[in-house]
């Protein structure tokens, strides 16, 4: 009884939020911000060097800021909106009814803050936090090695004790935008005698320091956002780990869930123009205003099917973690499908655009936008662990298969 | 509405639960099977499953049911596919009372209603006419005579027709096949003159009917909802049966995945147990997944059917397609990795993949759903 009340007024409190949130949103999102990024300057990633692309970008991400909402469920007093698990929801749902871009984007937000909120001591929070939530500092990520991918654990660069220091060498490769990163949160090896899983460390380091430098790759999309990232005797304070020292892999697997959680997303894009619509437009329609390419418009088709699903369920593991129920390595169920689906669609986009979507330099194609965006796709079951590693986490930690 | 069961709903299932795995095991339907029941359902088990209050679920308080809704419909569907139990409830319980509750007047409601839910009363829709779902298609004439209709046609596919006190008949009143305007749902009993009713035993060993209609004479009172306007009321039934079917498929589905992966850790070959491989771990990861996605475009549907089922269109179809793609990948998947002792009929697994087949046509399949959903989006 008493409960049933209590979650009445729950109810009643949280129309309320939706209520006023949706006024505010319609009052102070520039129209400009309710369409979908097209390219990577319609996405604001903050730094020490960041520049808004355009004035509503820039209005968009001081209003949101204020709120705290570019972090709506972290504490307040790190510069968070102090939103409830419900709270958060109903700002994403509402959101997504306009079509409202994320006001800042970073590595901060989806992996280093979560994993801080957790194993940081309270001076890591403090100093972090704020400066993530304010778009202060652009975080990057210094996991893999050449020599260890997939097989994470097995990573080779090392931090020898030396006083208050750690002293670090050795390279990284894949690091997303570390070239133009502030700082990176890297896995390093401070035990070269213990087993491979237990000799790990979780670091915080300035770009900036002595002996860091980047070389950018060139992706197949032609474009060059990560970096072979090289440390050459780079002196970190010891006070600079997460967590215990040696005990890095335990923060490095939690924020694995996190980021696995945010690509999982790309699956998912409600807003928009429907798939089927887009196709129409290059492909035609018949008599019956149906897509002109039957064959195409069943895979449309089945993709929506399956792209509504994955919502659903996304919808669905934020609930049961609100509600204990959630397996810890959901995320990575998760991260397999969504993935795949956001593969399928470009597979999707650049069948339906045809001859038009071959374009890589014209000023029609807005310098290939669609299909660079297909080819950048096409990461997105390798990075953040591959398609297969994610299957075998299943089968081993959910499944509890043998040998797994 | 959060997508996870209330403590009442996780309540509701377990003593759903609890029931049918104790009194309808798949030996249960194996048993009707090899004995050759007549009525192929356990009219005892049906009866305590009606003091229970499931057979009224659906039903309002004010008619003897216990008026709950379509999310806690499918928590018993789904518990119902675990075990394959051959059961009233998913024609009487889900299709017909909602039939009758959504379009009686007052007089078929309290004359009908009350006998559902004490089980006393079998009710079907009948619909389907050719070999696929195309409700639009229905071409079984009502034609004005005296001051009733007179009906002619035949049906395929209707669920417990053999057994079935009262029939609900999709018929034309006027247009032609392929029409919406002209569809009208009629009560028709049975025992009627010219009603001529064979029982398909399907290839599941569930009960179904082929109904023949010859010159039946119905009264004017005998219409359920408004002459030629049937089609709404029909959509917003078949989308209840629908939600419930994709239910059962989800229950059915995780069902055999679950025996699979036993199976996986205690049977060997080259010296390991075959869950070892990975090739079927990924495999077997991957049925996983897509079980839960559709799980949840599942429980999705069936909370957009409790918040209104004239707006519970899309949702209704992308669950029903994903479940029947999902079951058909886990029955498959099933009887692949059980290797020979999977295409044993000692070996329950048969069992489920018949009732997936079933389940798939039931309602309209993965394609037909995936259809209206484009057409839907306007492409
Ligand atoms: C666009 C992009 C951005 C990235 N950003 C970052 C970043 O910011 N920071 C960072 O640290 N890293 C980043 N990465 C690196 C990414 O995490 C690795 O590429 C990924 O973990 C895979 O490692 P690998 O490339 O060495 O492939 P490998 O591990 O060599 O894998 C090669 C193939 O073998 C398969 N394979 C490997 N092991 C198994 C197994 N046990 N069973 C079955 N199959 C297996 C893989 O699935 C894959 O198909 C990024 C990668 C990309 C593509
Ligand atoms: C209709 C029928 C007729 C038959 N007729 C004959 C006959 O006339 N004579 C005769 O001798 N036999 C016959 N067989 C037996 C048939 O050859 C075996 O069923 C088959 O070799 C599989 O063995 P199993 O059933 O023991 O399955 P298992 O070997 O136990 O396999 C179970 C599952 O594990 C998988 N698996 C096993 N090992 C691996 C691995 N290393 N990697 C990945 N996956 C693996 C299999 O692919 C399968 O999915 C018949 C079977 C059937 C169904």
């Amino acid at each position: 009884m008493t409960d049933s009340r209590a979650s009445e007024t729950e109810t009643a409190d949280l129309e309320t939020f939706r209520s006023e949130t949706r006024a505010w949103l319609e009052a102070n999102c520039p129209p400009e911000m309710r369409k979908p990024a097209t390219s990577d300057a319609d996405v604001f990633w903050g730094g020490r060097n960041a520049k808004f692309s355009s004035e509503p970008q820039r209005i968009w991400f001081e209003r949101m800021r204020d709120k705290g909402w570019t972090v709506p469920d972290w504490p307040k007093e790190y510069g968070g909106g102090g939103l409830s698990a419900a709270e958060h929801k109903v700002l994403r749902a509402e959101m997504g009814r306009i079509g409202a871009r994320p006001p800042l984007s970073s590595f901060g937000i989806w992996m280093l803050g979560p994993a801080l909120l957790k194993y940081g001591n309270d001076a890591q929070k403090k100093e972090h936090l704020p400066k993530i939530a304010g778009g202060l500092i652009r975080w990057c990520q210094g996991y893999s090695e050449p020599n260890a991918g997939s097989d994470l654990a097995s990573l080779q660069t090392r931090a020898e004790s030396d006083g208050d220091d750690f002293v670090i060498t050795g390279s990284k490769i894949w690091t997303s935008y570390a070239n133009y990163a502030d700082w990176i949160f890297c896995l390093v090896r401070t035990d070269p005698a213990a087993k491979k899983h237990d000799g790990i460390s979780f670091i915080l380091f300035d770009m900036a320091s002595k002996g860091v430098s980047t070389k950018p790759i060139l992706l197949i999309s032609g474009y060059s956002p990560f970096c072979e990232t090289f440390f050459d005797n780079v002196r970190v304070p010891k006070s600079h780990v997460v967590g215990t020292v040696n005990r890095g892999w335990d923060v490095a697997k939690y924020l694995l869930q996190h980021e696995r959680a945010m690509i999982s997303g790309m699956g998912e894009r409600g807003v928009g123009r429907p798939l089927g619509q887009i196709a129409a437009d290059s492909v035609g329609t018949d008599a019956l205003g149906r897509l002109d390419d039957s064959m195409l418009r069943g895979r449309i088709a089945s993709f929506d099917v399956d792209e509504a699903a994955l919502a659903a369920c996304a919808e669905r593991a934020v609930d049961l973690a609100k509600a204990g129920q959630a397996h810890p390595a959901f995320s990575s169920a998760m991260k397999y499908y969504g993935t795949e689906l956001n593969k399928r669609r470009y597979e999707i986009l650049m069948s339906a655009g045809g001859v038009d979507a071959l374009e890589w330099e014209s000023e029609r194609s807005r310098q290939g936008a669609r299909p660079r965006a297909w080819l950048r796709t096409k990461a997105n079951s390798i990075e953040g662990g591959t398609t297969e590693v994610m299957l075998g986490i299943v089968a081993k930690r959910i499944l509890d298969l043998p040998g797994a | 509405m959060a997508l996870v069961l209330t403590e009442e709903q996780s309540m509701l299932r377990d003593s759903a639960r609890g029931l049918i795995s104790d009194k309808a095991p798949v030996s249960h339907l194996r048993h009707l099977r090899d004995s050759k029941d007549p009525i192929g359902f356990s009219k005892e088990f049906w009866h305590s499953f009606a003091e229970m209050g499931f057979a009224g679920l659906l039903v309002p308080e004010e008619f003897g049911g216990s008026g709950l809704g379509y999310v806690e419909a499918g928590v018993v569907m789904e518990e119902i596919g675990r075990t394959l139990m051959p059961s009233p409830f998913l024609a009487t319980s889900v299709v017909a009372a909602s039939a009758l509750n959504r379009g009686g007047n007052a007089g078929q409601k309290s004359e009908y209603l009350p006998k559902i839910s004490n089980g006393s009363l079998l009710a079907t829709l009948a619909v389907d006419e050719g070999a696929k779902h195309r409700p639009l298609q229905t071409g079984l004439q009502a034609v004005r005579a005296g001051n009733g209709f007179r009906l002619s046609g035949a049906k395929a596919l209707v669920v417990d027709g053999h057994v079935a006190d009262l029939l609900i008949v999709a018929a034309r009143t006027a247009g032609s096949a392929g029409e919406r305007e002209g569809l009208t749902l009629f009560l028709v009993s049975p025992a009627a003159k010219g009603v001529a009713i064979e029982r398909t035993i399907m290839v599941d060993a569930h009960n179904a009917a082929r109904i023949e209609l010859a010159n039946v004479e119905v009264d004017a009172d005998s219409v359920l909802g408004e002459i030629d306007q049937g089609a709404a009321l029909l959509d917003g039934v078949l989308d209840i049966g629908r939600g419930a079917v994709a239910s059962e498929m989800v229950g059915l589905s995780e069902e055999v995945f679950n025996r699979t992966v036993e199976y996986l850790k205690s049977r060997k070959q080259f010296g390991k147990l075959i869950g070892e491989f990975q090739a079927l771990q990924h495999r077997a990861a991957e049925l996983y997944v897509d079980i839960e996605i559709t799980r949840a475009a599942v429980m999705k549907a069936l909370q957009a059917l409790d918040t209104d089922v004239a707006k519970a269109a899309s949702s209704v179809a992308v669950a029903k397609a994903r479940a029947g793609t999902t079951a058909t990948r886990a029955v498959q998947e099933g009887v692949q990795m059980h290797g020979g002792m999977g295409m044993t009929d000692q070996f329950d697994i048969g069992f489920f993949m018949k009732r997936a087949r079933v389940c798939e046509e039931l309602f309209g399949d993965a394609n037909y759903h995936t259809e209206q959903l484009a057409r839907a989006r306007g492409y």
